[in-house]
Order: structure tokens, then C-alpha cells, then sequence
């Protein structure tokens, strides 16, 4: 077997809380071989741990009044329930993390605005987090992350969605040039839960975000898109992995992006698990990437394991190319220059995706900095 | 007045020489009908002419009104007043039909047309070309059937205005009715007298709404035979036989 067909279904035989039981990567691993190591400032290895240099994000909320917003020490029992760590950096931020942001979205409770954190970078050194996102059963509510400034920042997000509850999120990933973030989203869904996940990554020098989903009953529903646009330098890479644990559970997963310039480089991983007592799942998942100019790449895995021969539907499709020349011409061929020609086309590409995003501020931001990216 | 002039206009497609010295002039008020049979390279001129990138002009020249068309960028092209209405319209998924509308009209008249303004004109072009008004909203051209694609073709020509009109089997696909609405929106935005049609076309059935007033037969990538509406006729009774017979 080689590294690409290691059963999914064993990836988490390695999960655990405690950073020892963690190799450092070297770069040779499946999970690692497409990050580079030398830019993660030492998130990975201890060396931003043990180092004196510090750092800080510090986490503003804006809440809906229906929600409650509290700051948690490392022992609170709602911290680090609904997850274990899956790889090294998780680790680290689990160990290393000082103060937990815990949001609790009340039963039945109808959030009459959504609830913004503001995550700020600053600082030389390292920094980590720990948020928990917790929507009790019959409830609804829309999370806005909001990550800006520089940073080098690990942390793990908990997404605990009810029984018939519904989460939106979405995450913004519009850091400074320099900000390294490793980031892991994890989802867990109880009988008939909703989870819409958002992801838009245009800033960073190199940004790692890993969203996973469980289902705890039948009759979860996990829907996640994302949309990043990658300029010369720079490192985005989005893993995803919804592990079909329960029958009748839905997922969709549409993530696109756009690159350009020398060096930009996007890394997409899909991975889609339907154990064997996973009956009647239904999962799509897709990936596509718009390569604008030489000297970019996309690298665009996806894998779907299915080891329940009962599927209500399961694929996945993957697709890197240039812009269309066919696309550009048709529009030139009606007065429009070729660069408004192309600025259309990846607007429309990437705005399919972005209509998504039901926060009309939110999607007037995503659609300007998308905008201000083609102008660059 | 405009005049659109091809002389010796040679084309090669991937190594493979198409055309072999085309010869034409389309002056603004005409209707020249190019009738040939399936590839003879009717389609390598228009693309040819509009100036798609896998086409290579290997000699010869195309002006409009003198200036070099061929020295021109695709949008340059357009702008200088050259529209090609085509045979297989292109889906551009995410840009929308009002939106994409908009930027051309813009594009071509060079200021962004005002919006009221605007929308009155894409209305009442919908309206005449029984085009659905909820297709402003829809991705251009996807899923749109063949006659809407068409239509929407025709669409774009009346609001664009150009100097010169190349269509592309604007006719194939279409049932009665549609060919009906498409031969209107031409013979409207014919009736100025101020612009050119190159209408290209494998059957006759559309010169029965569309009279042309020249009509050349093209084979084997060069015009073979020219003459007046009867040409047509005598098309319609032998065939193109003859000519891909003796262009072979
Ligand atoms: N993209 C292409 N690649 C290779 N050959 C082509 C291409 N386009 C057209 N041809 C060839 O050029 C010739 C003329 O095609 P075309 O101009 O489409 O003819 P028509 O429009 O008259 O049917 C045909 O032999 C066709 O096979
Ligand atoms: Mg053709």
C-alpha cells in the first residue's frame, strides 16, 4: 500500500491529548508532506513553545443577547469534549492553550443576530486557543470568526451542535501577510443537527486549517464550503474529514479556489470515511481550483472510503485547470477587455460559492476582498 | 457607411490549413449569405475574423474600414463595431446574463449605459425576442436550450449595435417559430441600413425570412461560386454536390 491508500478509517488511531505521544513531523508523513515544515515557526517541534518570544490573539465577542460568552480556565468540564487531538500542532495548542472561549447557545433558543468573535494577532511569538461553540438542542444560531492581524497561532475549535439544533459558521481567515496559522474545526453533530461551515482564507503567509465532522446519532446534516484565493508565496492548505460514523447522516463539502503569482500554493485534502454502520449516507465533496498564472499549484486530494455497501450517495470530484480560454474569448468578443473578461469569470467562479453566505456585510466583505485580490 | 474588406485570407488550425485565400467585402446595408456544406471552414472565417486564439492567419488581410482588424485584440476587435453571433455559445458559469450585458454594452459604447436607460433596452429586447425576463438573472448561457442560446446571440447584437454582423448558423437548431423570432431581431437590426450582415448558414430556409442580397458558396475553405438570391435557389434544388466534388 502506499501513503496515499492508507485506510482513512485509521487515521484517528492516533488521536490523543497528550503532545508526547506526537512525533514531531518531519515532512515525510501523509499528513505532512505537503506543509512546509520551515515556515510553521516551530508550531510543529516545541520551539515556539519553549521559545521567550510571545505572542497574542486576543479574542473580542460581539454575542447575540440570547447566547451566553464566558472565559474558561483549562479545566473547565466543557473544554475538550467533543474531540482529541489528531496530530502534533492540535497537541500543542491543547497543551498550550491558557483560556477557553466557551459560547453556549441556550435550548430552543432562535439567536436574533449572529455572534462575532474578532480574533486578533499580535506580538513576536507564539500564541493559542481553545473555543467551544456549544448550541444546545432545537437551537439556532450563526458564529461569525473573524481572524485578523499577524500571529503565529495554533487552536482547536469545538462546533457541539444539538439534538435538532442548527450552527452556521463562518470563518475568516484575513490575517496579515506574515500571520502562520494551524487551525483544527471540529464538528460534532447529534441526532438531526444542522452544521453550515463557511471558510474564506485570502491572508497569511501560510495558514493550515483542518475542519472536521462526527455524528454522534442519525440525521445529521454537514454542509462546508470554502473559498481562498492564493497570492505569490503563499501556503493555504484546507483538510477536511467527515467521518460517516452514523446512518442517514448527510454531508456536502464544495471548497474552490483561485491562485496566482509565483509560488502560490493550495492544498486541498478530502477525506470522506462511511463505516460500515454508516447506512443510507449521503456525501458529495468537490474541489476546484482556478490556476491563474504560471509558477502557482494546486494540489487537490480527495478520498472517499466507503465500507457500508447500503449508499444513498457518495462521490467526489476534483479539478484544476486554467482559466478557460473559450470563457475569455466569448467575453472579449463582445467589447469586454480581457482583464475585466478574467475578473468576471473568477468572480463567477468563486461567487457561486460565496452567494452562499447568508450575512449580506459578510458577503459584501468576502466579494471586496476578492475583488481587491484581482486588482493586485 | 462602414465596409468590412477579406482578402486572401488564409487560415490554419493547428498546423492544418482551413482557409485558402477568402475574398469578400460587406458593406453596411448588405446581406451577403455564405451557404457551403459542413466543414468547408465557414465557421474557421468567422472566428477567424473575430480573432479566436486557435486560428492562425497564415496570410492576407481584413479590414474594417481600413483599419486592420487583424492587428486588433478580440475585444479591440469588437469594439471597433465587428459582432459574431455563434454557432456553439459559450457557458460561463457564475456571470450573470444582465450582469455580463451590462459590462458589454459599457464596454463597446464606451461609458456605462444609465440604468434605467439600461434596463428599458434589455426589456424590450427580451420582449422581441420572447426571451424569458428571468434570464437577466440566469449564468450565461447554461442550460439555456439551443434557441435560447440563439436568441440570446441575436440579443446581444441589437443591443451592441455593431458595424458589422457575422452569424454563425445562427439558424441550426432552431423549430419554426424560433427561426421566425431570430430572422425579426436580424431584419430589425438590419433595417437601419446602417449595418452589414455576413450571414452564414448551411440550409436556405432562413433566406426565406432573411433576403440576402448576395449569396457566395463556400467549399473546400474559399468562396467558389457568388451570385444574387437565385444562387440560393439553385442550392436548394441540386445541393452542394457539385462544389464539394470539385473542390475535393
Ligand atoms: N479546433 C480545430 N482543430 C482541428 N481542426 C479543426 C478545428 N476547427 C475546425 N477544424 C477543421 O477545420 C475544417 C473546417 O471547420 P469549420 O470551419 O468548423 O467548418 P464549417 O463551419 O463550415 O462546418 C474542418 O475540417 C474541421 O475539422
Ligand atoms: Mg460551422
Amino acid at each position: 500500500m502506499g501513503l496515499n491508500e492508507k485506510p482513512l478509517s485509521t487515521l484517528h488511531e492516533k488521536a490523543s491529548y497528550d503532545l508526547a505521544d506526537f512525533e514531531v513531523p518531519t515532512g515525510r508523513e501523509e499528513a505532512w508532506r505537503f506543509t512546509p515544515l520551515s515556515r510553521l515557526k516551530g508550531l510543529h517541534n516545541g520551539e515556539a513553545a519553549s521559545s521567550e518570544a510571545v505572542g497574542h490573539v486576543r479574542v473580542d465577542v460581539d454575542a447575540a443577547p440570547e447566547v451566553t460568552v464566558e472565559t474558561v480556565g483549562r479545566d473547565d468540564a466543557r473544554v475538550g469534549k467533543s474531540f482529541v487531538p489528531g496530530d502534533r500542532v492540535s497537541a500543542q495548542a491543547w497543551n498550550s492553550f491558557e483560556k477557553a472561549t466557551v459560547i453556549t447557545v441556550p435550548r430552543e433558543a432562535v439567536t436574533s443576530k449572529h455572534t462575532v468573535l474578532t480574533l486578533t494577532g499580535s506580538g513576536d511569538g507564539a500564541a493559542y486557543g481553545h473555543i467551544v461553540v456549544k448550541v444546545e438542542p432545537l437551537a439556532e444560531a450563526v458564529i461569525v470568526l473573524d481572524h485578523k492581524g499577524s500571529a503565529v497561532y495554533a487552536d482547536n475549535i469545538e462546533f457541539i451542535v444539538g439534538d435538532g439544533a442548527n450552527l452556521k459558521v463562518v470563518s475568516l481567515q484575513d490575517w496579515d501577510d506574515d500571520a502562520v496559522h494551524v487551525s483544527h474545526h471540529h464538528a460534532q453533530l447529534a441526532k438531526d443537527a444542522t452544521f453550515r461551515s463557511f471558510v474564506v482564507t485570502f491572508g497569511g503567509d501560510l495558514v493550515r486549517l483542518s475542519p472536521s465532522v462526527s455524528y454522534t446519532a442519525p440525521g445529521g446534516d454537514a454542509d462546508l464550503s470554502g473559498v481562498y484565493f492564493v497570492d505569490a508565496g503563499q501556503h493555504l492548505e484546507h483538510r477536511l474529514l467527515v467521518d460517516h460514523s452514523q446512518p442517514n447522516c448527510k454531508s456536502n463539502v464544495d471548497y474552490r479556489g483561485a491562485l496566482q503569482g509565483q509560488d502560490a500554493h493550495a492544498v486541498w485534502i478530502g477525506d470522506v470515511i462511511i463505516r460500515v454502520e454508516a447506512e443510507g449516507t449521503d456525501t458529495y465533496e468537490l474541489n476546484r481550483n482556478l490556476i491563474l498564472t504560471d509558477g502557482a499549484r494546486a494540489d487537490s486530494v480527495p478520498n472517499l472510503e466507503i465500507l457500508t455497501g447500503e449508499v444513498a450517495g457518495a462521490g467526489h470530484a476534483s479539478a484544476s485547470g486554467r482559466l478557460d480560454d473559450e470563457h475569455t474569448f466569448y467575453l472579449q468578443a463582445r467589447g469586454i477587455p480581457y482583464d475585466e473578461a478574467r475578473r468576471l469569470v473568477v468572480r463567477g467562479f468563486l461567487g457561486q460559492l460565496i452567494e452562499k453566505i447568508q450575512i449580506e456585510e459578510i458577503r459584501e466583505r468576502v466579494f471586496g476582498a476578492l475583488e481587491a485580490e484581482l486588482a493586485r | 457607411m462602414s465596409t468590412l474588406e477579406i482578402r486572401d485570407l488564409q487560415v490554419a488550425v493547428e498546423d492544418k490549413e482551413i482557409l485558402r485565400g477568402v475574398n469578400l467585402t460587406v458593406k453596411s446595408g448588405e446581406t451577403h449569405a455564405i451557404m457551403g456544406p459542413n466543414g468547408s471552414g465557414k465557421s474557421t472565417l468567422a472566428y477567424a475574423i473575430a480573432g479566436h486564439p486557435k486560428y492562425t492567419i497564415t496570410g492576407g488581410q481584413v479590414l474594417l474600414d481600413g483599419a486592420d482588424l487583424l492587428e486588433l485584440s478580440v475585444d479591440e476587435r469588437a469594439r471597433a463595431g465587428l459582432f459574431l453571433a455563434m454557432q456553439y455559445p459559450v457557458e460561463v458559469p457564475g456571470v450573470s446574463v444582465s450582469n455580463f450585458l451590462r459590462s458589454a454594452v459599457t464596454a463597446v459604447r464606451g461609458e456605462a449605459p444609465k440604468l434605467r436607460e439600461f434596463a428599458k433596452d434589455l426589456k424590450n429586447g427580451m420582449d422581441a425576442l420572447s426571451i424569458d425576463p428571468a434570464f437577466a438573472q440566469r449564468n450565461l448561457n447554461e442550460g439555456f436550450s439551443g434557441g435560447e442560446k440563439k436568441r440570446h446571440e441575436i440579443l446581444q447584437m441589437e443591443l451592441l449595435k455593431p458595424k458589422i454582423a457575422v452569424l454563425d448558423e445562427t439558424d441550426s437548431g432552431l423549430d419554426v417559430d424560433a427561426l421566425r423570432v431570430v430572422s425579426e431581431g436580424i431584419n430589425r437590426f438590419r433595417a437601419s441600413g446602417e449595418t452589414g450582415v455576413l450571414l452564414i448558414t448551411h440550409y436556405t430556409r432562413i433566406l426565406r425570412y432573411v433576403k440576402p442580397d448576395f449569396v457566395h458558396v463556400f467549399a473546400g475553405g474559399r468562396i467558389v461560386e457568388a451570385g444574387g438570391p437565385e444562387l440560393a435557389d439553385k442550392l436548394e434544388s441540386e445541393g452542394y454536390e457539385q462544389y464539394t466534388k470539385a473542390s475535393a
